[in-house]
């Protein structure tokens, strides 16, 4: 197919697709005019039934939480496919980089840079713990959270050092670390069941005062171990492609190599 | 001025869909595929939104402050996270797709495989 006869077939399509969306839109409310029910039923009972005033939160970890568990997992199973896919292939092999240039002068990681990205490291653990463990107070949750945690071990590699970011992030011990925080979310649910009450329910106190760190009950819980999941998941994916450029070559130096 | 965040919507999917299907390399491809995702984040925000209503978190305004629609922003976060996935395991089949023919213009790939 020429590029020529492929962009004809996108224009016939996307024509359709207008069509449809046009069409669409017809049957949807007005901008700034969303008429519900289900939203505004939750904003209703919300602070009242979880004691959490981050309602997104609330939304994700209780009354969505089956959805989200299926979510946390589609990121459980892309790390894996990620270390899947990457894997040493045949005829390649282990090489750390060498220098093949060695007349040439590679500039090290300049000392600003450096600077910068380890004095981070500990605001930015910090602030990615406290996004993880505020889910039902405010706009923050696991998911943001856990992005944070992991940024901090990128900015590690950024200072230069990518062994020492293999040595605080060795794949065994991150995969654990994963495997617990995806495990815990689903356990939360299961000690429910065990309890005899339908699966994710809110079983534990949920606090005296809506929106404190101790309130909500499962929600804070459960976005405690969806943050150590995410970022265990980044940390892998992040590894795993820096593996790819510094460590794994091809064996032949033939095409691609 | 109803249907403009619409109009958005249908500008940013359309940017993006004219980049997959003209890109010549696959990482640019991939990253358009996020601007089309990205698509989805405007047309979710822009279906809860209510006019004059607050974000819907009461830590500082009180309970039952009219608050946009949360069932959405849940939708357009877990989006976010899927997002993140599929662009990382793409990432990855880019790097195998080098690594194997040599060539990251996906119309070469498709002209290899024969």
């Amino acid at each position: 197919m020429t590029p020529r006869q492929r962009r004809w077939i996108f224009l016939v399509a996307g024509a359709g697709l207008v069509a449809f969306y046009l069409w669409g839109l017809l049957g949807l409310p007005g901008f700034g005019r969303y008429p519900g029910p289900y939203g505004p039923a939750i904003l209703r009972v919300v602070v009242a039934q979880t004691n959490a005033t981050g309602v997104v939160s609330a939304i994700n970890f209780d009354y969505r939480g089956f959805d989200t568990v299926g979510e946390e997992f589609i990121l459980f199973v892309a790390a894996a496919g990620v270390a899947t896919v990457l894997r040493r292939l045949r005829g390649e092999r282990d090489r750390p980089a060498v220098d093949e240039a060695a007349d040439r002068d590679v500039p090290d990681t300049s000392s600003a840079v450096r600077m910068v990205a380890l004095l981070s490291v500990g605001p930015v653990v910090l602030a990615g713990w406290w996004l993880a463990s505020h889910a039902q107070t405010n706009p923050s949750g696991g998911f943001q959270g856990g992005v944070m945690l992991a940024t901090a071990f990128v900015l590690i590699y950024l200072s230069g050092e990518f062994l020492v970011f293999k040595r605080f992030s060795p794949v065994d011990l991150t995969d654990v670390v994963e495997a617990v925080g995806a495990a815990g979310f689903a356990a939360i649910g299961v000690s429910a069941v065990a309890m005899g009450l339908p699966y994710l329910k809110n079983y534990l106190p949920l606090g005296q005062v809506p929106g404190a760190v101790s309130s909500s009950g499962t929600i804070a819980l459960i976005s405690f171990f969806v943050g150590i999941e995410v970022a265990a998941a980044f940390i892998l994916i992040v590894g795993e492609l820096l593996d790819q450029t510094l460590l794994i070559r091809r064996y032949s130096s033939g095409r691609g190599g | 001025m109803q249907v403009f965040p619409f109009i958005v919507v249908a500008w940013i999917l359309a940017v993006g869909l004219y980049g997959v299907v003209t890109s010549r390399h696959l990482v640019h491809q991939i990253i358009c595929l996020i601007v089309v995702q990205s698509s989805t984040y405007v047309l979710l925000l822009g279906v809860g939104y209510v006019t004059g209503a607050v974000a819907p978190y009461f830590f500082d305004v009180p309970n039952h402050t009219p608050a946009v629609d949360p069932v959405v922003q849940a939708c357009a976060l877990t989006d976010v996270v899927v997002e993140a996935a599929v662009t990382a395991l793409l990432l990855s089949f880019a790097i195998q797709a080098y690594k194997r023919f040599g060539t990251l213009d996906p119309q070469e790939l498709a002209a290899l495989k024969g």
